[in-house]
């Protein structure tokens, strides 16, 4: 429990940071009040508004812990939006609208981790087919309008409350948990890392490093799914041109924040959605703030920066070498004296 | 008959045909009219796909272009609008900044020993949110030399235009296919694209390739820009959205191997234009939708890649399978 | 003397990978560097070459010391290198990789034309009728291996590095490139050759140099040595460790059952068809020299590379091999040469590395409770004496010894009945030497049947029931009972004709 508290503090102390800075300039940024039987506040708002990236990252973080990438899935939220949306549209109901839509993106993540096990594609060039194709296929299936519908039920999913919490806040937080019990209940998790460090040691411990990797991009997929569903839910109907645009960006940014290397190896779930959490903290807080929203951009191409720095293999070796010299220097002096 | 060229003739052939198809259905396409459109309206994509082409040689990405772009639409039309410097100035200083911009990433990429793809994906971010802060509205640009850009072109046979920003595009093609593969700096990006161990072994300085590298790619976007700007008449910062990706993709269907190492720039000309067909046709057919482009594309993605994975596969077979 | 080196020393963490070593190299000469893998002739070379700065010691070329900082530093100094494999650019055509970084040029661009001219020029001499306008990659390794030697020779010029250049040639091959060679000794060129071949020595070299264990063995006239001593040099070693605490292998195999029989496995390039049987509780050897194809014998049992004839079989039926997976469910265990890109995986903590195997076998569903997986890693680390703080410690930062350790206890948490150590004992020191020796020997008690490959002869000697000796991608010869000994292996390895000393059982 320690531990892990210790792997999120920074991602949590940048939250913080967040926090009481846009409280600065927005002093009832932290407050909630109930309306309606609803929470309501910009922390709630956060919560509700951040739920498809910290999804997407959920997802995300596995397809990186296996020293891959995923960029399609803004395209399958796209494409699962849609496949939700027809399936409503034609009276089919809730449930088969759900079954279809997350079918939809576990075949979308069964093609790109074929792609990419089986084919041995790197996984950048892989997912970019899917990017650039799936989204004239979400076009297709919603034949290029804004598939709209009637059901409460589904834009319950979008808009709903469950205590007064926003129901996108509980799912994002229900997929993060459930997630990662069952990376970290199962033995998933190490066998996930253990392939992101050294597949070949892997292969040869008897891992099924191919069938790992299979199944990361499918969870990545599924997460898209769920996310997909969320953004249809949200505004009640399908814009294949405009869900999940750029979101896959987003969702590495959010992993990259939560500290996982993009070279593969070990992960953390909980320190990539409270990277999702960070960046709508900005988006929203820039806002409230009374800050011109073209600053988000800027913001957020200097935290990628600043963490890739301090990630830097290059840089710490670097760092290293010249404490090591230093203390050498200092040894010398030493004997000298 | 050298199977790296296998790609490229597979691009030109698929090209021929397609345009064969096209002409035999509507035969208005086969015109100088259709031609000159073709090469105008792809005009910034093709210089952006020269500088793309050149990263995707070495070995690299860079997901910033299409934020360039937009950036340098609107540098030019706030910097019209504020002060009262010649196009040709801002032209000019437009182009030191997208190519030290470049640099810097370049720069960034082999210092930090970082992944290209993250790299980028922050100057993406900082590129289009400085445009952003330039202005969050479209700016207009209303100058004589504007006019006269977009006004000067040569009339082909047949009444086709071939305009300013078009010509320009095909003489970048150009200087890109003389830098690639005639000159030194040109042979190390694709020693970089071949191996960067070996390449540092026969004596390529890796850091200076790398920024010289992107640089090359920061100039030609900054240079695309100003295309841009030309053909759309105003600066936006939402611009140019996701060009990056069909630069992208225009270098692998013209036959760059998307790892680095083979390709010619010559096809990345055959795969903007081919891209460009897929649109024209569609807007010929009027009943097919927009997004068959995309799937099109797709396919075509899908099958050169698997089309230079087999040809890699080829020359490797001999060595010992070993997992 | 062109070149000379003394007393080099290159200390790596936990290792003297060089230790006060002399080297020198006349012009005209071929000089062979000789030694197994960790002998130190790679650090030597990277030493030469600028990749490695060196600790203590000299070098002089021509008279003058030179301290290369790089290989393109020592390129121009005069050292140029050909390797085995990564030499040039497989996807440049060949006036390409032969004239980069000094192509002719006009105005300022790249003249094709006269870059042409100038690689045929490059290549006069070296007897190749080639089209340099292709991409190197169509061209056969013997011709790209020279190739580059006619790169190397054009920009460096006085001493070249050959460093393995006839590893994957055919006969033919290799006659071509040694005309090349002589031809450029005639010439004046001081060459270092690598080789784990040692006929190719034999035929080409006028001195031989052997390393051992970082350490300098001898510098002789080839032709004032014969194979037996020359094998002796190499692999001969004082193992009083060992030696001490005794030997229980040569065990008449009669008593004990079979326990597996591998008939006809084989792979075409790799090595041919070979029997073997297994049989509970004893330990096999595997002799030969470096690329003998010990190492891919033991690759095909473990399905890691895949066999393309042959059956696998115990006291029930046949059992696959084609995977390590389906191996490891067949009960074999694999501890690979490499310990770095094979064995450990870096990251993670020396409870995960041990468990890892075990928890694979399990499948992700039935996750080893914590407790269980802490219990074993304490145990292990107690058992094979694994020194470390704490089980959580990243098995990267182990010595090398404790990291071979843990890939040990790996296999040994899964109880294999068949057990791989390829080079078990490499890069560790002689207390944990005789320790994993130690350990081996205790574990067939339980019935577990062991094979070592090795380069270590003593340590077969000392751990083996039975040598099978391995040579030239075929198994020759088969060592038995009495019959075990440094020299009879050293011989059996040596024999030029094909008549081994004993068939292999079939």
């Amino acid at each position: 429990m320690i531990r892990s508290l210790r792997r999120v503090a920074p991602q949590l102390m940048t939250l913080v940071v967040l926090a009481a800075l846009v409280s600065w300039f927005f002093p009832s940024f932290l407050q909630i009040d109930m309306s309606d039987g609803r929470l309501v506040g910009p922390v709630i708002d956060i919560l509700k508004r951040g739920a498809p990236v910290a999804i997407l990252a959920v997802g995300m973080t596995l397809v990186v812990a296996t020293g891959g990438i995923d960029l399609s899935v803004g395209t399958v939220m796209a494409i699962t939006g849609a496949v939700a949306a027809s399936a409503l549209v034609s009276g089919w109901g809730v449930p088969v609208a759900l079954i279809l839509a997350v079918g939809a993106g576990m075949i979308a993540g069964l093609w790109n981790g074929c792609l990419v096990a089986v084919l041995g594609i790197q996984p950048i060039v892989a997912t970019l087919i899917l990017m650039t194709a799936g989204r004239g296929i979400a076009q297709l299936i919603t034949e290029g309008r804004i598939l709209t519908y009637s059901d409460t039920g589904f834009g319950f999913l979008g808009s709903g409350s469950i205590l007064g919490i926003p129901v996108p806040a509980l799912l994002w937080v229900l997929t993060g948990v459930l997630v990662a019990l069952l990376m970290r209940r199962t033995a998933l998790g190490l066998l996930v890392e253990a392939v992101g460090v050294n597949k070949r040691a892997s292969a040869l411990a008897g891992v099924n490093a191919r069938g790992l990797i299979i199944v990361v991009y499918m969870a990545s997929g599924l997460c898209a799914a769920l996310a997909g569903i969320i953004a249809t839910a949200d505004i009640r109907g399908a814009d294949a041109n405009n869900a999940g645009l750029w979101l896959e960006l987003d969702a590495i940014l959010a992993v990259v924040i939560g500290g996982n290397s993009l070279l593969g190896g070990r992960f953390s779930i909980a320190a990539s959605v409270l990277g999702a959490m960070i960046i709508q903290t900005i988006d929203t807080g820039i806002l409230l703030a009374g800050f011109p929203s073209e600053y988000n951009l800027v913001i957020k191409a200097v935290l990628v920066l600043a963490i890739l720095m301090i990630q830097s293999p290059h840089l710490a070796s670097e760092w290293a070498l010249i404490r090591m010299q230093i203390a050498r220097r200092r040894a010398a002096r030493e004997q000298e004296v | 008959m050298n199977p790296r060229t296998f790609p490229l003739l597979a691009t030109i052939a698929i090209f021929l045909v397609a345009y064969a198809i096209c002409s035999a259905q509507y035969p208005t396409i086969f015109s100088s009219r259709v031609a000159g459109n073709l090469l105008t309206d792809n005009a910034y994509l093709g210089i952006t796909a020269v500088g793309m082409t050149l990263v995707i040689l070495s070995g690299g990405i860079d997901l910033s272009v299409g934020s360039v772009i937009a950036f340098s639409g609107v540098f030019i039309a706030v910097m019209l609008r504020d002060t009262g410097l010649h196009p040709l100035v801002i032209f000019a200083l437009l182009l030191v900044v997208t190519t030290l911009f470049g640099a810097a990433m370049g720069g960034l990429i082999d210092i930090l020993a970082m992944p290209p793809f993250i790299v980028t994906l922050a100057g993406m971010f900082l590129a289009r949110g400085v445009a952003y802060m330039l202005t969050i509205d479209s700016v207009p640009i209303n100058h004589d030399f504007y006019s006269f850009l977009q006004k000067s072109y040569y009339l082909m046979p047949g009444k086709g235009r071939l305009t300013f920003i078009g010509v320009l595009m095909l003489l970048t093609v150009l200087a890109g296919m003389i830098v690639a593969h005639r000159t030194r700096f040109g042979a190390s990006v694709f020693a970089l694209g071949g191996g960067t161990a070996t390449a540092r072994l026969m004596g390529v300085k890796v850091r200076r390739t790398t920024v010289q590298i992107y640089a090359f790619s920061g100039f030609m976007s900054g240079l695309a820009g100003i295309v841009f700007s030309i053909y759309t008449g105003s600066g936006y910062p939402l611009a140019a959205v996701g060009t990056e990706l069909t630069a992208i993709a225009a270098v692998v269907i013209g036959g760059t191997l998307l790892a680095g190492g083979a390709g010619y720039m010559f096809g990345t000309l055959i795969g903007v234009l081919t891209m460009g067909l897929i649109q024209t046709y569609i807007v010929f057919d009027g009943t097919l939708s927009s997004w068959w482009t995309k799937i099109v594309i797709g396919v075509l993605l899908l099958s050169f890649i698997l089309l230079q994975k087999g040809l890699v596969h080829l020359s490797t077979r001999q060595r010992g399978a070993r997992i | 003397m062109l070149l000379t080196i003394q007393s080099l020393t290159k200390t790596f963490p936990g290792t003297k990978a060089l230790d006060g070593v002399n080297f020198d190299l006349s012009a005209g000469e071929v000089h062979a560097l000789l030694g197994e893998n960790g002998a130190g002739k790679s650090t030597l070379i990277k030493c030469l070459t600028g990749a490695y700065r060196r600790d203590e010691g000299e070098m002089h070329l021509d008279g003058r010391l030179i301290s290369p900082t790089s290989t393109s530093e020592a390129q121009e100094l005069g050292i140029g290198t050909v390797y085995q494999e990564v030499n040039l650019l497989p996807n440049l055509t060949v006036a390409q990789n032969l004239t980069f970084g000094r192509e002719p040029r006009r105005f300022g661009l790249i003249n094709s034309r006269a870059q042409k001219l100038a690689a045929l020029e490059m290549l006069q001499g070296y007897g190749l009728d080639i089209d340099v306008g292709r991409d190197l990659s169509s061209y056969s390794v013997a011709i790209q291996q020279i190739i580059a030697i006619a790169r190397a020779v054009a920009v460096s010029g006085k001493v070249l590095i050959l460093d393995e250049p006839t590893a994957s040639l055919d006969a033919a091959e290799v006659r071509m490139l040694f005309d090349v060679v002589r031809n450029l000794r005639d010439r004046g060129l001081g060459i270092v050759f690598v080789s784990h071949f040692l006929d190719q020595v034999f035929e080409l070299t006028d001195r031989l140099t052997v390393l051992r264990n970082g350490q300098h063995v001898v510098t002789e006239q080839t032709a004032g040595l014969d194979r037996l001593q020359l094998i002796h040099h190499m692999l001969g070693r004082d193992l009083e460790a060992v030696e001490e605490q005794g030997h229980t292998g040569h065990a008449p195999i009669v008593e004990r059952p079979a326990m597996l029989h591998f008939t006809g496995i084989g792979r075409a390039g790799v090595i041919e068809p070979f029997d073997l049987t297994v049989h509970e509780g004893e330990v096999i050897g595997f002799a030969g020299l470096l690329g003998s194809g010990r190492t891919e014998s033991a690759e095909l049992l473990f399905g890691l590379r895949r066999a393309q004839t042959g059956e696998a079989r115990d006291q029930s039926g046949p059992i696959s091999i084609e995977t390590p997976q389906s191996a490891i469910a067949a009960g074999f265990g694999f501890a690979p040469e490499d310990r770095k890109t094979d064995g450990i995986v870096a990251e993670l903590s020396i409870r995960e590395n041990i468990i890892l195997a075990l928890q694979a076998q399990r499948g992700w569903a039935r996750p080893l409770p914590r407790a269980e997986q802490d219990r074993l890693a304490a145990d292990y680390i107690k058992r094979l004496d694994i020194r470390t703080s704490d089980a959580e410690k990243a098995i990267g930062d182990l010595s090398g010894g404790n990291q071979q350790k843990v890939v040990l206890a790996r296999w040994l948490a899964m109880n294999p009945r068949f057990l791989i150590l390829d080079e078990p004992t490499r890069g560790i020191d002689v207390g944990a030497h005789a320790e994993i020796l130690k350990l081996i020997d205790r574990l067939t008690e339980d019935g577990m049947a062991v094979l070592i490959i090795s380069s270590e002869l003593d340590e077969l000697v000392v751990a083996a029931d039975r040598i099978i000796v391995v040579r030239d991608r075929r198994h020759v010869s088969e060592l038995t009972g009495s019959a075990v000994t440094s020299d009879t292996i050293m011989q059996a390895i040596a024999a030029e004709d094909h008549a081994p000393a004993q068939e292999v059982a079939r």
